[in-house]
């Protein structure tokens, strides 16, 4: 109940439990679209991502650009029993009407073909072996990406890649991760990906409104579970550790501390829980491809962290939220165009300039983010400080010796 | 009114005019029937009368006759060589050339079909090997690879004694060669030309080759009979699928299809009567077990012993399945496989030098993509992520000059100093307001310059919109290298190589040699003693960033004129190149190279063992690089220095 009494956690929660029942009310209402209350489920969904990748980056100083794949991998896992237990489903009934009555085998056969004819492909690959067991596919949720990060990052922080090394390597991972689905014969449909993932088999009869309702309050529990949660990580013992991992890993090292253990549990930890965001987003968002998964994903996940304010964990909510809503409004045409007489700004076209820019702009004159603004407002006393990372002047990001 | 008045008066002249008989004519006009409706078996006799003429004009007739082009003059029953035009017809007199014009019913047109055309087509093969026309010989030799015969083996041989030009000398003789090896009736002259065969790995030779061993899959029951050729005795499952070595014996008519599932549904919904099967439900067929049963019932037949639907191995007893050549001679095939063997290994050897030429001109692609880099990396100990863009820019320069100036050697002369001066100003414009202001902040320059990355994809993309733009290449650099059939690299690529040749002596030799070199060096190894030594360090990394940069943007130009010009041509060399850098080691050039090499080489063995699928390539390769990382961390050379870590 401690952690009830930090500042930010009551904010965020209480934020939070207001966004969800206000949308509810209103959605109920009738007075927001349901493709409104998708769009909010989702946002939680990233701000959760974003939680965990300021964990891994604003808290230990490992920048993963890998993150959303690990994201990608949770939805793909879970996308994988949505569309096959659909699928099955439909085909069933399609064969009620065959002469015989259709055998498992037959109908396994004719759901295959549905899905994978598009990929010149007529039977199940292997890593579709369980896929109609839901329980293994929601295991495959956290254990896939929590077992890629596990080898992935014993073999990184085992032989001491640090730095932008570490971060090239995981951008490297991920890119062969995202060429690898865009094959076709990779057995998850290549380019085209998994779709129709917003049908919940057995709510059939159920509409979108009421299910984008049920996504929207499991990405705000699951993300409220992960702030508490984190939170706690990083007011504990476990937490001190991991920011002085960030700020002199050698010297952490020298004190005793298995520092590539701590590492490793984090950035496993972390890539968990950016398969279960995943595993809630893809649902709202109805198809998944690989190219959800490209390095490019990974990177935007990075800048809304520290456009937010790494170190804080209400600076990634922030960011997130602030730039996933931001460019769903300039992307979707929201956004008033300019007409400056010789040339029209359309912001669909100029957005991801504004953004490029705006993101050097706040890593140039305000590297602790929008978070650094709250700090000045309110600065917490009572709970101690948490050491938001100023963002600057540490010794392991500088690979020289201060001029 | 006139014109036909006319036409009358040519029509009822022509019989004067022809009065006398040509040569050809006369030969033609010995049986007319023949001529007019020629058949694949009598068309041989008239074209020895024609050939006994040795009339200067019987190539130009045979042509005219294959092609479709002689007529027949009804009223005179002469033949012409005709034209039509409209509604009359030119006719060309097969003698003499004289031209004449009838009217359109007057005329009725030969049509030959396929067999008698390619009987004459033979013919004329013979005449077109000693044609004067160098391009009608070549022709010949083309239409005889096509549709060699043991007939045309004794006029090829005859029309090389007085073949003067040497190329195609050498073409017929290669050809004699062939057909020798297929159609000679001497078995020893067929296995020496065969032996020839050896040396070559021309496409025709190894198709001759694979010719002479064409078999086909053969059943026998107990052994093969003495007179085939048999190739090799094949094992069903060991050699051949079950199901198609069953399907053999089926079409031999030695046995039985096993019945399919197909089939049982089909017999199963043919005999319901009432929902039910043979007195089973039809509801309680959901499964195989009881379908078959249902069945077994309906047919009252039993499984076989291996179950129901499957092959049942008995059937196999006492068979032989195995692959007879077409060849009879066994001789000659043991010649062929032998010789087939060793153009094997010689094709397996030119492959090879092909592959190690494609994965030289990679990496130096990857090199000229990389070394800015490297050395802006270790000098500055900043990643770039912006550097792909400056590859983009050097393109988009090269495209824009290109559009100025249409000479394409020109522009691309001026293109490359351009590329490099504008990527590289580009590139110290970068330094000066990002890079510079976040001096030992590596991860948040990092970043940062991603954001540059997108911005700059992002400004390019509305100013020359989404599709390619093509980088034409002068004409000098079109087309390849030929060395031999296997080995071929194309011109683009060599100038590629020498680029990178090029840039790799030039830094190295500013790096060695200058002063600014030496301070570069300075600042890599330790910038604070540099400092102190009185370099000064920021212009040291602003000049070398911009030196990058500029290597970038020609870069650039260089991938433009062989792949296509786009807004994220960049992102699709970044990584690349920060693989090659991670693996070479920061900071070094011949590090750079070392890392390009391995990159390159091992992009193209993993596409040459997979062709198929060049996307797992790139990820076999880039888990490659995250193995090797393991093994030696700072990459292949690594950087020295009191403050490297």
């Amino acid at each position: 109940m401690t952690l009830l009494r930090i500042p930010h956690v009551a904010t965020v929660l209480v934020c939070l439990a207001i966004v969800t029942i206000g949308a509810t009310v209103l959605a109920e209402a009738g007075l927001v679209s349901t493709s409104f209350v998708k769009t909010l489920g989702k946002t939680l969904c990233l701000c959760l991502v974003a939680v965990a990748m300021d964990l891994v980056w604003g808290y230990t100083g490992i920048l993963s650009l890998g993150h959303m794949a690990f994201f990608g991998i949770g939805g793909y896992s879970i996308g994988m029993w949505l569309m096959r237990a659909r699928t099955e489903g439909i085909v069933a009934t399609q064969l009620e009407r065959a002469a015989l009555p259709p055998t498992p085998a037959e109908i396994d056969q004719a759901a295959a073909l549905q899905i994978f004819g598009v990929v010149g492909s007529d039977e199940f690959p292997w890593m579709w072996a369980f896929s109609d067991v839901l329980f293994v596919q929601l295991l495959a949720v956290v254990a896939v990406p929590g077992l890629l990060a596990l080898v992935f990052g014993w073999l990184a922080f085992r032989s001491r890649v640090t730095g932008v090394y570490l971060s090239i390597l995981t951008q490297a991972g991920t890119l062969a991760l995202s060429l690898w689905l865009f094959q076709n014969d990779s057995g998850l449909r290549g380019n085209n990906g998994l779709s129709g993932l917003q049908n919940i088999p057995g709510a059939e009869g159920v509409p979108q409104s009421t299910v984008s309702l049920w996504f929207l309050w499991a990405s705000a529990v699951a993300l409220g579970l992960t702030y508490v949660l984190a939170a706690w990580v990083v007011t504990d013992r476990f937490g001190s550790v991991l920011r002085a991992i960030r700020d002199d890993e050698t010297r952490v090292r020298f004190l005793g501390y298995n520092v590539e253990a701590y590492k490793l549990a984090v950035f496993t930890g972390t890539a968990m829980l950016a398969g279960i965001a995943g595993a809630l987003y893809y649902p709202q968002a109805g198809i998944i491809n690989p190219a959800e998964i490209a390095p490019i994903a990974s990177i935007y996940l990075a800048v809304w962290v520290a456009i937010g304010g790494r170190g804080r964990l209400y600076g990634a909510i922030l960011g997130a939220a602030a730039v996933s809503l931001l460019s769903s409004w300039f992307t979707g045409g929201g956004a008033p165009d300019i007409d400056l007489g010789i040339y029209t700004v359309l912001w669909t076209d100029w957005w991801l300039v504004l953004l490029g820019f705006g993101f050097v702009a706040v890593t140039l004159f305000a590297p602790e983010g929008i978070g650094g603004l709250f700090d000045r407002i309110a600065r917490p006393k009572r709970v101690g400080d948490l050491g938001p990372d100023a963002g600057a002047l540490r010794q392991e990001e500088a690979r020289g010796e201060k001029v | 009114m006139l014109r036909i008045l006319l036409l009358l008066v040519v029509f009822f002249a022509t019989p004067l005019v022809a009065q006398t008989y040509g040569p050809l004519q006369t030969a033609l006009q010995a049986q007319p029937e023949l001529v007019e409706r020629a058949s694949r078996r009598s068309v041989g006799e008239v074209l020895d009368r024609l050939a006994e003429t040795g009339a200067p004009n019987l190539q130009a007739f045979l042509e005219a006759w294959t092609d479709r082009r002689v007529v027949l003059l009804e009223a005179e029953g002469t033949f012409f060589i005709g034209a039509r035009d409209g509604d009359t017809y030119q006719l060309t007199d097969i003698d003499t050339g004289q031209t004449s014009v009838a009217p359109r019913d007057a005329v009725k047109e030969l049509r030959p079909n396929a067999g008698v055309r390619r009987v004459i087509g033979t013919a004329l093969i013979e005449f077109q090997l000693s044609d004067p026309r160098r391009e009608a010989r070549i022709a010949a030799l083309t239409a005889l690879e096509r549709n060699g015969s043991a007939a045309l083996l004794e006029p090829l041989r005859t029309s090389m004694t007085d073949e003067a030009d040497a190329e195609v000398a050498a073409m017929k003789s290669a050809l004699e060669r062939r057909l020798t090896a297929r159609f000679d009736p001497d078995p020893s002259a067929r296995i020496t030309a065969i032996q020839a065969l050896s040396d070559s790995i021309t496409i025709e030779d190894r198709a001759t080759l694979s010719r002479i061993l064409a078999s086909s899959l053969v059943v026998a029951q107990s052994a093969p009979p003495e007179s085939d050729n048999v190739a090799r005795v094949l094992t069903p499952i060991d050699d051949l699928p079950l199901a198609q070595a069953h399907a053999l014996l089926v079409d031999a008519g030695l046995t039985e299809a096993p019945i399919t599932r197909e089939d049982r549904d089909t017999a199963l919904i043919a005999a319901i009567e009432n929902d039910t099967v043979a007195g089973i439900p039809v509801t309680s067929l959901d499964n195989e077990d009881a379908r078959w049963a249902a069945y077994g019932a309906l047919t009252n037949t039993a499984p076989a012993l291996e179950g129901w639907g499957a092959i049942p191995m008995s059937d196999f007893e006492g068979i032989v399945i195995y692959e007879r050549y077409a060849e009879p001679n066994a001789e000659i095939t043991q010649a062929a496989e032998i010789a087939s063997a060793a153009v094997e290994t010689r094709l397996a050897l030119h492959q090879t030098a092909d592959l190690g030429l494609d994965a030289l001109s990679l990496a130096s692609i990857y090199f000229l993509a990389a070394v800015g880099l490297a050395v802006t990396f270790g000098v500055m100990g900043v990643i770039n992520m912006a550097h792909g863009e400056f590859i983009m820019i050097g393109a988009y320069t090269g495209y824009v000059v290109q559009t100025i100036i249409p000479d394409y050697t020109v522009s691309l002369i001026v293109a490359l100093p351009l590329a490099f001066v504008v990527a590289g100003a580009a590139g110290v414009a970068l330094e000066r307001l990002v890079i510079r202001h976040l001096m030992h902040r590596p991860l948040e320059t990092l970043l940062a310059t991603f954001g540059i990355s997108i911005a700059l994809q992002q400004i390019a993309k509305n100013i020359f919109g989404t599709q390619a733009r093509p980088l034409t290449s002068p004409d000098w650099l079109a087309g390849s290298w030929v060395i031999s059939d296997a080995i071929s690299i194309s011109w683009i690529r060599v100038a590629i190589f020498l680029l990178a040749l090029v840039f790799l002596t030039a830094i190295v030799l500013v790096l060695k040699r200058t002063r600014l070199g030496l301070e570069v060096r300075a600042v890599t190894q330790n910038p604070g003693m540099a400092a102190s030594m009185g370099i000064d360090p920021g212009r040291i990394g602003m000049l070398t960033f911009g030196l990058g940069s500029g290597i970038a943007g020609v870069a650039g130009v260089a991938i433009g004129l062989y792949a296509q010009v786009t807004s994220e041509m960049g992102a699709g060399y970044i990584v690349q190149s920060f693989m090659t850098v991670v693996v070479g080691g920061v900071g070094s050039v011949i590090g750079t190279l070392a890392g390009a090499g391995l990159i390159g080489g091992m992009q193209k063995g993993i596409e040459f063992l997979n062709p198929s699928n060049t996307l797992a390539a790139q990820t076999y390769m880039i888990l490659f690089v995250i193995a090797f990382i393991q093994f030696r961390p700072r990459g292949i050379v690594p950087q020295k220095g009191r403050f490297a870590k």
